[in-house]
């Protein structure tokens, strides 16, 4: 059987947390010692050995990305930490960034360290003001204790660490379009290649990497390779934020080893709220294709989630009961990505909005059984043929929610209208009281 | 990310005067200076510059963006396509209180869509409407990255978590009233609108200290582990196998 394994949020419970202080009353700042007693080589080796992929939802190994900034480029090298948390069903890094911004903090100044950088930024949505009050904090406290700024704990590094909020784009999770904002400009992505690596921010070499990916550094630094290969898959090591949401009885965040299964987690959280069962579920975000209760088994790593049709994503488990209308839940998101479409490309913007269309009025009732083939017809022009993850991941909800619930939409069409009680599907729904009101 | 709509198309620049007052721009310069000077290039203070302006006007006006234009120099439009990409940024003004109802999926189908139709109807005010008391703007937002907290309401984008129509609609009489109102997870009172735009402009309002470092959910992971005596492989004794796994039946 897994446990659950707290490493970043062990220290959440301490009302301090936050601080300086209480971060290093656990031991915080301990890994930077020891990693600027290292040569940085020896950290992206480390970091390589660990197995760490990307905890940004695609699972690139992040020692590999340090390994690629090229040896012979005399521009100066940029670490920048994506902070712009957005797909729906994500709500890891806000709490991450919340109740532990130091361990973010000295992630930054490690990882600097290790690809040689002098100058880190953390791109932050700005939809989150009081997170936003912490990093600041958080790195200000720190160059005020030695551990940013010039000549690092005595050691001669240097590090400048700015906390940069966007302005509102779902866009700016993808790398490259997160750099364009970070530059100043509408945040659209970029063509690839070049790759970060080669040419980033100012057309400089850059790692861009997740901010759960960067938090988990000093902890590899302290615990080393084989702690946390100890833990997770082979393929998939290490632990991660898993996500819980929607229709059960106690979401959260639940830190465990990748390779955990839904129904594990739903154990320990008791399942589904009562009365009820799971009909659906996003193992990793709105642009994971959708599970069911076949998958409740499937280990939640990134080889076993893909092998069964979806993708690990961020773990972001969002979970729907059989209160739930596939058909408006489907809608709602593609509402989201024509909302957020940057509008580079066509396939993008105009499937997209014709998609939202065609949902529209197969929720209504009003649609046809034909608009289901031009639902996938539509997304065989999105998948693979739009500029960025964006496309291909709106593609995601309405493939897989025809492939398992076919026969919904068309009860949709049959009954000329949707045959759920939305109600139903509330917070509030199986209150004893009618009230509607506070908890 | 807000409701506002993008301007798909040619944005226009908004009407209005071209230039703030010369005391507010002398103000201003000094902010945008220190603004400009974290960056190893210039335009990379355009995000930053903007909430600045909103946080002298409460929205990004005409004047506001030449104000931009000329500290990074800049062209108009060159500020203006950025300024309607973002949907943080107010194109006309707005209220005290931004109340964000998030109706992306997850908040929609556990109360969301209720909780904004409730808002609407008690204010009085469509998506994107302005109380007339110049209290409250409303709007529905996409998801906040606060999903074991749904259905979520953002204030001046603070969470007020685990909202019903009931909670909402006190809400936003307190914020009316002028009543003392603090998010769940977030600062001890609310700040206006134009003060939260100037923290994400960078400047500290020294409130970071405040409110609770997790809640609720953020804690229900931890808290299982607490009790089942769960945690970690111990890096010093990697071969035995983690705490609490003997424990286990």
């Amino acid at each position: 059987m897994t446990t659950l394994t707290p490493v970043l949020s062990d220290n959440w419970d301490r009302p301090d947390s936050f601080t300086l202080e209480g971060y290093r009353a656990d031991g915080g700042y301990r890994a930077l010692s020891k990693a600027l007693a290292m040569e940085p080589e020896a950290i992206v080796d480390l970091v390589k050995q660990s197995g760490l992929r990307g905890r940004g939802g695609a699972g690139f190994p992040t020692g590999m990305k340090w390994g690629f900034l090229p040896a012979d480029n005399p521009k100066p090298r940029y670490l920048v930490v994506n902070a712009d948390e957005s797909e729906p069903g994500t709500c890891k890094d806000i709490p991450l960034m919340l109740a532990n911004p130091h361990s973010l903090v000295e992630g930054v100044a490690i990882a600097s360290y290790a690809i040689k950088s002098s100058q880190a930024f953390i791109y932050v949505r700005g939809e989150v003001v009081h997170v936003i009050r912490r990093l600041r904090k958080a790195v200000a406290d720190a160059y005020a204790a030695g551990l940013l700024g010039k000549d690092i704990l005595g050691t001669g590094f240097d590090l400048d660490v700015v906390v940069h909020a966007g302005a509102g784009a779902y866009i700016c999770g993808e790398e490259t379009a997160l750099l364009d904002s970070l530059e100043g400009y509408r945040g659209q992505p970029r063509l690839k290649p070049p790759f970060p690596a080669v040419a980033g921010l100012y057309a400089s070499p850059t790692v861009v990497n997740n901010v759960e990916s960067i938090a988990s550094v000093p902890g590899i630094i302290l615990g080393g390779a084989e702690w946390f290969t100890s833990m997770g898959t082979e393929k998939s090591a290490g632990f991660g934020f898993f996500s819980l949401s929607g229709h059960v009885t106690t979401p959260g965040q639940y830190e465990a080893p990748l390779g955990i299964t839904l129904r594990e987690i739903l154990d320990m959280a008791g399942g589904i709220r009562a009365g009820h069962r799971l009909k659906f579920w996003t193992p990793g975000g709105s642009s994971t294709p959708i599970f069911t209760e076949e998958h409740l088994d499937t280990p939640l790593d990134f080889e076993s989630v893909g092998a069964a049709g979806s993708m690990l994503g961020t773990r972001a488990l969002q979970i729907f009961d059989e209160t739930t209308c596939v058909v408006r839940a489907v809608g709602r998101w593609i509402a989201f990505y024509a909302h957020e479409s940057c509008g580079k490309c066509t396939p993008c913007r105009e499937g997209n909005f014709w998609m939202v269309q065609v949902l529209d009025r197969l929720e209504r009732g009003e649609g046809t059984e034909a608009d289901l083939d031009k639902l996938l017809d539509i997304c065989d022009n999105l998948l693979g043929r739009s500029f960025c993850a964006l496309g291909d991941g709106a593609t995601s909800p309405v493939m897989s929610s025809i492939k398992h619930f076919r026969q919904e939409y068309i009860d949709h069409v049959e009954k000329g209208g949707c045959p759920f009680d939305h109600a139903r599907s509330t917070l509030w729904a199986d209150r004893t009281t009618t009230t509607g009101g506070n908890q | 990310m807000s409701g506002h709509e993008h301007d798909h198309g040619v944005p226009t620049v908004p009407e209005g005067t071209d230039a703030f007052p010369a005391e507010v721009i002398a103000r201003l310069e000094q902010d945008a200076k220190e603004i400009i000077g974290r960056y190893p290039k210039p335009r990379s203070a355009l995000l930053p510059l903007l909430h600045l302006v909103q946080s002298e006007e409460g929205h990004v006006s005409r004047a506001g963006m030449h104000f931009c234009a000329e500290q990074l120099g800049i062209t108009l439009a060159e500020v203006n396509a950025v300024a309607t990409f973002y949907t943080m940024y107010r194109r006309r003004p707005g209220g005290d209180y931004q109340v964000g109802v998030c109706t992306n999926t997850l908040c929609a189908v556990m109360g969301g869509d209720e909780i904004f139709a409730a808002l609407k109807a008690h204010l009085g005010v469509g998506d994107n409407g302005t109380t007339e008391d110049g209290k409250v703007t409303l709007e529905h937002v996409e998801c906040n990255a606060a999903c074991d907290f749904a259905p979520v309401v953002m204030v001046n984008w603070e969470f007020f978590d685990n909202q019903t129509p009931d909670s909402a609609k006190s809400l936003v009489d307190d914020l009316r009233l002028g009543n003392d109102v603090a998010p769940t997870r977030g600062p001890a009172s609310l700040c206006t609108w134009k003060q939260a735009s100037r923290v994400l402009a960078g400047f500290d309002d020294g409130r970071a200290g405040e409110g609770v470092q997790a809640a609720g959910p953020s804690l229900a992971g931890l808290t299982i582990a607490r009790e089942r005596g769960w945690t970690a492989p111990d890096p010093a004794n990697l071969s035995r196998p983690a705490q609490g796994e003997e424990e286990t039946k």
